[in-house]
């Protein structure tokens, strides 16, 4: 078997790999980073979100092969390495965007990938920007306004808790 | 002000901070040392003779460990039906074996009929293609009214035929019923579907089995709301395990609505070849698998008619509904037509005389049971959108017509067998029309038109009753099994709480609102209380989470369990203090004797309960541990009145939500937080199935929703933010918190809102439309203002 | 997924060697042959990816004022970087999803020719010219039906040159669930005429709708649409719209992107 290396989260990792191992096989199965989730097989659910070069990338449709040399993170790079929160993720708990937690890191993956390209954007381009992001608990409602409050936009007229 | 711990805070999640940084621990993150793979080969047809399952080729394929078939089921139980529903002539319904694999026939598209386990999950998928079957393919039954006919295909060879039961309620009163629709002023008639759903939690399903050879104990991983329930029909009903060998875990569990209550064949399957072959096996459903082989929900055809007299008070209430069970009964299955069903036909209104008649009907679809709502959504659907279509008749306003027929005075007993405990739907409403500004509609409405845009306002109230259930009145009407909740609250030596809970979350936020409770009976932080559950080794046997039932069941159980351990640690104190038992107060975590300056913590006292030097040993055992058991005496009933603004597309059918509000009674609340969040989650679900979510089936039975790309889930543009009220707050009588259930309100008190919308925006044009079935896709509405 | 090897060539030249291996597949963005090997409905014994080959990426403009896209280039890349074309800039940015745009190529989605994909669109209506390491194509002859191209085996995908119309949008109305086009109607109006392709609508895949562009070329207005339309027979018809209904919403498309493009 071909053996791939790359960048996850900062440190080096490599693993023996077949050709069809996916990134997100790679991620949970060789190196144990199970925080990246698979919820659908058709590309669509966006709960294996992960960076790929600072790029958002859905980990179930990239095969680990072709992460040669890339540079990875995932949601368990996110918070400092002293536990403390990414402002995306202090957000998405301070406004209670999360329930079952399974959407989660895909969700923090994409409003991440969102901030660096629009630091600023509206409700609209938030909704917008998730397309890819299925959440079958929250309704978006707490999600849209914990990454609005995450840009550091005043979320406080948005209705309520 | 707003508090900052106990009931009533909007306390941050704990969980949070192990989910948002990729530390949740869910079934399919274990693995075991050895563990094997299996993957199921499905049946592709929606019906047919199995004459012969060749598994020789798939056995000598590499890797391969054993191929499993349906006859090595063929002697063991089949998956148990919990609820015996008798029909409206005293009969038991028809109950069919549920064979953990096919044998003899399949029954619907995904019906498994083999099982391979090998060393990887791609071994046993290129070994399944390697299994030669001959099935003879026999005619699909789809159609529920074809299903009934007679001379049609029988899904089950064995049963007289497709009906599972006709279910008539109440029986007594249909004479009276039918009498008073010969007397009505008017009589508004509606027939609607109530579309089939696919509860997608994001976490597909997953189970690994594990069998100790050594001790000979079994455990089962798996992503369930309720172990306890899967441990005891999969160990007593199916695999004749007994319970104290067996142990089945549900770690965190991402999302459930209802499809991860029913005991499935994949579980029973891993813990049985765990044992057969010595080795874990492992399954993870894939997506696409999920489609077929996960519960669906709802799936009513209804006719419903609705009188009133001259005056414009609903008189009487009939309905017929056909309600698909699918190929098998499913847990629950028979009870979500009838009893979750039938039961809130009165809805918030004070009709006097109802008759609900049932008929449930076998086809070769998957089988059907509850999701969020589960029959509570069917039954509000057909009366919100009834008394729309006969305010319109009758040229009155649709929310003065359901004010004047709302029930004033509580408690009151429905005709269909309910007591309401308490509610004011007239205060829900008076919430509503102010948080939804429905006086500024009017005017929101010219701007759309300036767009080119049709604007629709759909009002509706709902009642519920969850908070399920009463063990001895749901044992009445056929339930298997108690609906009671456990906890075991375990106080440590040095004041720390843990309590076992038989209640489960997969998202509800229970490690959170939990400890509110406890911190607020005892007065100690919340960080000292740990709640633990998804674990029968470690939980009392307890029911599980559905139904809106864990903080008014399952919380107050805690609550019993805790006051226990309030009046042992009192005893305690007193000795401590060499006082009365009378005279100890707690209060923030302290102890004290009334009227002096005497007073001992928390901690002393739990030191004392285990190091019981100075302890009265002669009165009192040591340690300070107790459970309960709660059974409720009603179920609770939230209430409360939706509205929702649409705008359509009038060239594309197209419907957006411009602004939807909810004012919801949901008692007294613990984490508002968190409710509101439940809150929103149900819109989004309701919105679902009022816009975008329909589970289909071509007339050959083949699932033409079979994944994603078919099956539309609702995304983040597909909703605006949601305007949410819980203020309105009438406490439940009957359980120690006040609380009535707030998961399902949101998806069982939304799709008539959106439908009435969308109905009203169309003959804000002209159009004569009285009803669109769900879900209202661009396509369907723009067909139907072709007319 | 059935087993394969991947290769992952940096230059073109090795990826068209790679290719001539017995049952060799290329691969682009792989955001739809990864969805369908899961599926098991393709079984190469090889996988060329070609996201190492840097020459068949990037965006450039040709002596001609063609707008060059490389083959190899992401949806994402093509939004943000094809400024001189606003319509096709606006059309990349607006398929698929974010992560979806990370990945998948113009080259990977004309030669899949998805019935409901955009960019077959933007091509048939732009009249753009198809480069491959063989040879030159226009658009008029490279799309044959759905899922089938004038691509033959081994032949890759380098450039996509778009001539920049004087005015030009694309408008699509997505399927709910998919979010693909149920219909997507790409206009594109040059000084010798206008171009209209429809996708997401025909059982034959990507068509120009030629009434369309005979009378917009006299006016180009909505207005000039009217008492125009298309039948809904060899529509595709689905659970999601009927062929009448795509058809219908074929004219009301062209009509909005008549307008947009002003």
């Amino acid at each position: 078997m071909p053996e791939v290396s790359m960048t996850v989260n900062g440190k080096p990792a490599k693993g023996q790999i077949e050709g069809r191992t996916l990134l997100v096989d790679f991620l949970r199965d060789t190196l144990g980073l199970t925080g990246t989730h698979v919820g659908c097989d058709t590309s669509q659910c966006g709960a294996c979100v992960v960076h790929v070069d600072g790029r958002a990338v859905k980990a179930c449709t990239m095969f680990a092969a072709e992460a040669e040399g890339a540079e990875i993170r995932t949601i368990e790079g996110m918070a400092e390495p002293d536990g403390t929160l990414h402002p995306i993720q202090a957000a998405f708990r301070e406004h209670h965007g999360l329930q079952c937690g399974f959407c989660t890191p895909g969700m923090v993956m994409s409003a991440a990938a969102l901030l660096a390209e629009n630091p600023t954007p509206t409700e609209a381009e938030v909704r917008d920007y998730l397309e890819g992001n299925i959440c079958r608990c929250t309704g978006y409602h707490n999600i849209v306004k914990a990454i609005l409050a995450a840009s550091g936009q005043d979320v406080s007229r948005i209705a309520a808790e | 002000m707003p508090k900052d711990g106990g009931i009533g805070a909007s306390t941050k999640r704990r969980e949070d901070v192990r989910f948002l940084t990729g530390n949740g621990h869910y079934t399919d993150d274990i693995n075991l040392r050895g563990q094997a793979y299996v993957h199921f080969l499905r049946s592709d047809v929606a019906h047919g003779r199995l004459n012969k399952v060749d598994t020789s080729a798939a056995e000598a394929m590499p890797g391969v460990l054993r191929v499993f078939t349906g006859a090595d089921f063929a002697e063991i139980g089949g998956l148990p039906c919990g609820w015996l529903v008798t029909d409206r002539f005293g009969q038991p319904m028809q109950e069919p074996k549920h064979p953990v694999l096919a044998h003899g026939k399949v029954r619907h598209v995904g019906d498994p009929i083999a099982a391979i386990v090998a060393e990887t999950r791609e071994q046993a998928r290129d070994a399944a293609e390697a299994i030669v079957l001959d099935i003879e393919e026999l005619p699909a039954v789809v159609d529920m009214k074809a299903a009934l006919a007679e001379g049609a295909t029988k899904v089950h060879d064995d049963l007289t035929s497709n009906l599972c039961y006709d279910w008539g309620f109440v029986e007594e009163n249909k004479g009276a019923v039918d009498e008073a629709f010969q007397k009505a002023a008017h009589v508004t008639t509606l027939e609607l579907v109530n579309n089939r759903l696919i509860a997608n939690p994001m976490e597909p399903r997953v189970a690994v089995g594990d069998y100790n050879r050594s001790t000979g104990d079994h455990t089962l991983y798996t992503t369930s709301q309720n172990p306890h329930v899967i441990r005891l029909l999969m160990g007593a009903f199916v695999l004749g395990i007994p319970e104290h060998k067996l142990r089945v875990v549900a770690p965190d569990v991402g999302g459930g609505f209802g499809s991860k209550i029913y005991h499935y064949a994949e579980e029973a399957f891993c813990t049985f070849a765990a044992k057969a072959l010595n080795r874990p096996v492992k399954w993870t459903s894939s997506r696409s698998e999920a489609f077929m082989s996960d519960a669906h929900g709802r799936d009513h055809v209804t006719k419903i008619e609705l009188a009133l007299d001259a005056e414009n008070n609903f008189t009487a209430i009939r309905t017929e509904t056909h309600a698909n069970m699918g190929a098998y009964l499913s847990t629950f299955a028979p009870s979500i037509p009838t009893w979750l069903h039938g039961t809130l036909m009165a809805g918030n209104y004070k009709t006097p005389l109802i008759y609900v008649n049932v008929k449930a009907v076998f086809t070769n679809t998957v089988p059907v049971d509850a999701y969020r709502g589960a029959g509570r959504p069917e039954a509000t659907f057909q009366i919100e959108r009834v008394i729309d279509k006969a305010a319109r008749e009758l040229g009155v306003d649709p929310i003065a017509l359901r004010r004047q027929n709302f029930i004033t005075e509580f408690p009151y007993a429905t005709p269909v067998a309910v007591e309401y405990d308490t509610g004011d739907y007239h205060a829900t409403m008076d919430k509503l029309e102010e948080i939804a500004d429905l006086k500024g509609f009017a005017a929101r409405r010219k701007e759309s038109e300036a767009k080119g845009r049709l604007r629709g306002l759909g009002v509706n109230c709902y009642i519920e009753a969850c908070g399920i259930a009463p063990s001895n009145l749901v044992g009445q009407l056929g339930a298997r099994a108690g609906l009671y909740e456990s906890a075991t609250v375990r106080v440590n030596a040095t004041g720390g709480i843990t309590v076992m809970t038989g209640s489960h979350s997969h998202g509800q936020g229970h490690e959170t609102s939990f400890a509110q409770v406890i911190s607020e009976m005892i007065g100690i932080d919340a960080d000292q209380v740990e709640i633990v559950h998804g674990d029968t080794a470690n939980s009392p046997m307890g029911m599980g989470t559905y139904g809106s039932r864990s903080l008014a069941v399952g919380g107050s159980a805690m609550v019993r369990a805790t006051e226990k351990i309030i009046n042992k640690a009192r005893k305690i104190a007193a000795h401590l203090m060499e006082a009365a038992e009378g005279d100890i107060e707690l209060k923030d975590g302290r102890f004290s004797v009334a009227g002096t300056d005497k007073s001992v913590a928390w901690g002393d006292v739990t030191l004392a309960a285990y190091v019981p030097h100075n302890y009265p040993l002669a009165d009192l055992e040591p340690g300070l541990e107790e459970t309960a058991f709660y059974d409720p005496s009603n179920f609770t009933y939230p209430s409360g009145a939706y509205a929702c603004e649409v705008e359509v597309d009038p060239e594309t059918g197209r419907v957006t939500i411009e602004r939807f509000s909810a004012a919801d009674d949901f008692g007294n609340i613990v984490n508002p937080m968190i409710v509101t969040g439940q809150v929103h989650g149900g819109i989004a679900q309701g919105v679902g199935q009022a816009l975008l979510e329909g589970c289909a089936y071509d007339e050959n039975g083949q699932l033409l929703t079979g994944s994603f790309m078919d099956y539309a889930m609702p995304r983040a543009d597909d909703l605006p933010f949601l305007a949410v009220d819980h203020s309105c707050q009438t406490p439940c009588t009957h359980n120690p918190l006040g609380v009535k259930g707030c998961g399902e309100a949101g998806a069982i008190g939304s799709p008539p809102a959106v439908v009435n919308a969308v109905v009203d925006a169309l003959r804000s044009a002209g159009r004569d439309i009285t009803h669109i079935d769900m879900p209202l896709t661009p396509a369907r509405v723009w067909a139907a203002m072709q007319g | 997924m059935y087993a394969f090897e991947i290769d992952r060539p940096n230059t073109l030249a090795d990826a068209v060697k790679a290719l001539g291996a017995e049952e060799a597949q290329a691969l682009g963005g792989g955001q739809t042959l990864i969805p369908a090997l899961k599926q098991r409905l393709a079984s190469p014994a090889r996988l060329v990816a070609l996201s190492g080959v840097a020459e068949i990426k990037g965006i450039c403009t040709g002596d001609d004022g063609a707008l060059c896209i490389g083959g190899g280039t992401t949806h994402a890349d093509v939004a943000a970087g094809a400024g001189a074309y606003p319509a096709l800039a606006a059309l990349a940015a607006n398929i698929g999803d974010p992560a979806v745009r990370n990945r998948g190529t113009i080259g990977g989605s004309l030669a899949n020719n998805d019935p409901s994909a955009c960019y077959p669109a933007a091509v048939l209506g732009s009249g753009a010219t198809v480069v491959t390491t063989n040879r030159q194509i226009a658009a008029d002859d490279f799309f044959e039906g759905m899922f089938t191209t004038t691509l033959e085996d081994g032949e890759i995908i380098t450039e996509v040159r778009f001539p920049v119309p004087e005015a030009a949008s694309y408008q699509k109305f997505e399927q709910p669930a998919s979010r693909f086009a149920l219909v997507g109607v790409f206009v594109a109006r040059f000084a010798d005429g206008v171009r209209v392709a429809v996708t997401g609508a025909s059982e034959e895949g990507v068509f120009r709708w030629s009434e369309a562009e005979a009378a917009l070329s006299k006016d180009f207005a909505p207005a000039a649409l009217e008492g125009l339309s298309l039948s809904g027979d060899g529509m595709i018809s689905d659970l999601h719209g009927s062929g009448d209904y795509r058809a219908h919403l074929v004219a009301v498309m062209t009509r909005r992107a008549v307008a947009a493009a002003g």
